[in-house]
């Protein structure tokens, strides 16, 4: 298999959603001390930029859309302490401190958006469901993070995304971070006049 | 007389329903359920059950669940404000009530979502109260003009003054439970009038796949203490939440059923129970929540059919459509999910309302919805032999010139075989257009301010006024809301 075989076989695992094949060419390209960056980048990226394409255009459900994204993590998981040892800096689209809040546990939505986050190149700590404002504060300052993204499925947990901002106002951080609140409840237009996401 | 067949409809044979029932009872038993209450994990380990050290996790054996199903009462009465009308929950009865619960509603004028502010839960409680086919009121609509910490009681709170029709609710803070049931006293008199006239449902949702939040698990408890009928609302979504197919889907959802069932049978024995439930077919495009989906009503009917296997009341969240507005889409999933939950013979059927994936309320909708329930009500009584012979008589002087119009047989039996709609059009092509062009919207928007000026609002007695008011007053004022919208009483 020559190099470009090799990478077009890289992107199709990520395509398919074929976790242990795409595992496994990882290991192979570490064993074999390939050039990792280039199979990141010409070979599991386009593949999961491949499968974002085909979600698009309405051909990929979010099965085959999760399935890829958990497959690019997987590879990344192993990928990462390699480049690292090889001091070699992975661009990183941005870190993202992610939770559902407080008083709700239906963490779906949140776990879809944080493998499509994480599988496009952002370091994304995952909080779990019912979580502490505080918390989603506390981690985000200690990681210095980007973003903070907020979701919520109860209806009644809604509200709990407005306090962060206030919260955030109050511990004098507003503004430090960016805010992004999704879920059921809300809507653009909720976004924008209630919580008034930074 | 030919006895009349009730309509059914039946989606699982006897052995597939067994086989569904088999695979929950082991999933309690060697899987478990997560509780995240301590109150309810001591009384399992009171009933002796596993329960893991630190993983709230409890594994349910065949046995404690047989026994709480046969402590459950297979049906149960609920009464009016009043504690004069009973509506029996059980057997084949059905009982619509408005879906719950929306987080805006449409606005009459501009026809679009809006948050909803006191105004609009009074004109929801007060138009639910005049319209016949809905027996039974919820506390549908969130108001965003008191504190969200109280807007649990508060909506019990304005439901309770401005209409008389047992209600639907729930709570969302364990702490809601208490002025809840004080407002409930209140209205009865006593604890004891309470129990033995229940006046609320309050609804408790495990979050799937099989666990109970503090939260749902204190509102069981709560419950059963006192005597409140407790609604079972699992909710998983089909390849998310829960199982892709159906079936694997009903499976979770009796699991997750059985299990709050037990809860309350081990609080009290004999606590009544309502087998419900709003699953939905996760949309694998959208990633939505489909409620007016075909396989969700799916879902429905058969869990239904499963709850009556158990010799139980069933309820569940149908007759609503995921439509933004008034349009097609809003009547036909709407009217589909309505006629099926009737031949369903869930007993009470909650969806009149709603749009949205259950986001929005449209008082608009909440009267054309009421036709529908009208027209399941007819289907459900069935076609009945009236006259024996059935027509001989009626042909006995058959001639060219026979009509039925002026025949007596006609008058003595027409209002009884057909119904009159009052929003459906059925006018000639001139007319209509004479009339303004109206769609049933334009129709809807009129019926409502015609029903809400005919009917004054149906205000509890002056005392109780006040003892709902020193409720609710105190448990804002403990949440830092110094005093309630103001409520003009006239």
């Amino acid at each position: 298999m020559n190099n470009e075989e090799f990478l077009n076989t890289v992107k199709k695992t990520i395509v398919e959603g074929n976790k242990d094949e795409a595992v496994q060419l990882a290991q192979r390209a570490i064993k074999e001390k390939m050039h990792l960056n280039e199979v990141i980048e010409k070979g599991y990226i386009p593949g999961i930029q491949k499968a974002g394409q085909l979600w698009e255009e309405g051909e990929y459900f979010l099965p085959e859309l999760i399935t890829s994204a958990e497959c690019m993590k997987a590879v990344m998981k192993i990928m990462q302490p390699e480049l690292e040892k090889a001091h070699i800096d992975v661009r990183s689209a941005g870190k993202i401190v992610i939770g559902t809040v407080e008083g709700d546990i239906h963490d779906i939505g949140k776990n879809l958006v944080a493998s499509i986050l994480s599988a496009n190149g952002f370091d994304v700590v995952d909080l779990g469901a019912d979580v502490k404002l505080e918390t989603f504060i506390e981690k985000a300052a200690e990681v210095n993070a980007d973003l903070i993204c907020l979701s919520a499925l109860l209806t009644t947990t809604m509200t709990g995304q407005k306090k962060l901002i206030e919260l955030l106002k109050e511990k004098g951080l507003y503004g430090r971070f960016k805010v992004m609140v999704g879920g059921a409840p809300v809507n653009q237009r909720k976004n924008s006049r209630d919580v008034r996401a930074v | 007389m030919i006895k009349t067949l009730r309509p059914k409809l039946e989606l699982l044979s006897n052995e597939f329903i067994q086989k569904i029932i088999d695979e929950a009872f082991s999933i309690l038993e060697n899987q478990g359920v997560f509780i995240e209450n301590e109150e309810a994990l001591d009384l399992f380990r009171e009933a002796g059950m596993k329960v893991g050290a630190s993983s709230q996790r409890v594994r349910i054996t065949a046995k404690l669940i047989e026994d709480s199903l046969s402590s459950t009462p297979p049906s149960l009465k609920m009464y009016d404000r009043g504690g004069e009308i009973e509506y029996l929950l059980g057997g084949d009865e059905v009982h619509f009530d408005p879906g719950s619960v929306a987080v805006t509603i449409l606005d009459s004028e501009t026809q679009q979502e809006r948050k909803a502010v006191t105004n609009d839960l009074i004109r929801f409680a007060r138009l639910t109260d005049c319209l016949e086919h809905l027996h039974f009121q919820s506390t549908g609509i969130l108001s965003t003009d008191v504190s969200e910490i109280v807007s649990d009681s508060y909506r019990l709170y304005i439901g309770l003054l401005f209409s008389k029709k047992p209600i639907v609710t729930g709570t969302f803070r364990v702490e809601g439970f208490e002025p809840m049931y004080r407002m409930l006293v209140a209205i009865r008199g006593s604890e004891k009038n309470l129990s033995e006239k229940p006046l609320a449902i309050f609804d408790a949702c495990p979050s799937p796949p099989l666990k109970w939040s503090n939260l749902t698990a204190q509102s069981l408890i709560d419950s059963a203490r006192v005597g409140i009928p407790s609604e079972l609302i699992s909710m998983g979504m089909t390849g998310a939440t829960a199982p892709v197919t159906l079936a694997a889907t009903l499976v979770q959802h009796v699991a997750e059923n059985l299990s709050g069932l037990v809860i309350c049978q081990l609080v009290k024995k004999g606590a009544p129970v309502i087998f419900g439930g709003c699953p939905v077919s996760f949309d694998m495009r959208k990633g939505t929540t489909p409620i007016g989906a075909i396989e969700t009503m799916m879902i429905d009917s058969a869990y239904a059919q499963i709850g009556k296997h158990f010799n139980l009341p069933t309820h569940s969240y149908m007759g609503m459509s995921d439509a933004k507005i008034n349009d097609a889409q809003g009547g036909f999933e709407t009217g589909i999910g309505a006629i099926l939950a009737a031949l369903s013979g869930l007993n009470l059927i909650s969806g009149a309302g709603i749009l949205d994936f259950i986001r929005c309320q449209s008082l608009e909708k909440l009267v054309v919805d009421h036709e529908i329930c009208g027209m399941a009500y007819r289907l459900i009584e069935g076609i009945t032999q009236r006259d024996d012979p059935i027509s001989l008589d009626l042909f006995k002087d058959f001639a060219s010139d026979t009509q039925f119009l002026s025949n007596p047989h006609t008058k003595k039996w027409y209002r009884e075989e057909y119904t009159f709609p009052r929003l459906i059009d059925r006018e000639p092509y001139d007319i209509w257009v004479s009339k303004g062009r109206k769609s049933i919207t334009d129709r809807a928007k009129e019926e409502v301010e015609i029903l809400l000026q005919k009917n004054p609002p149906p205000l509890p007695d002056k005392e109780t006024q006040k003892a709902l008011q020193e409720v609710m007053l105190s448990d804002a004022q403990r949440n830092d809301m110094p005093s309630l919208p103001k409520i003009s009483f006239p």
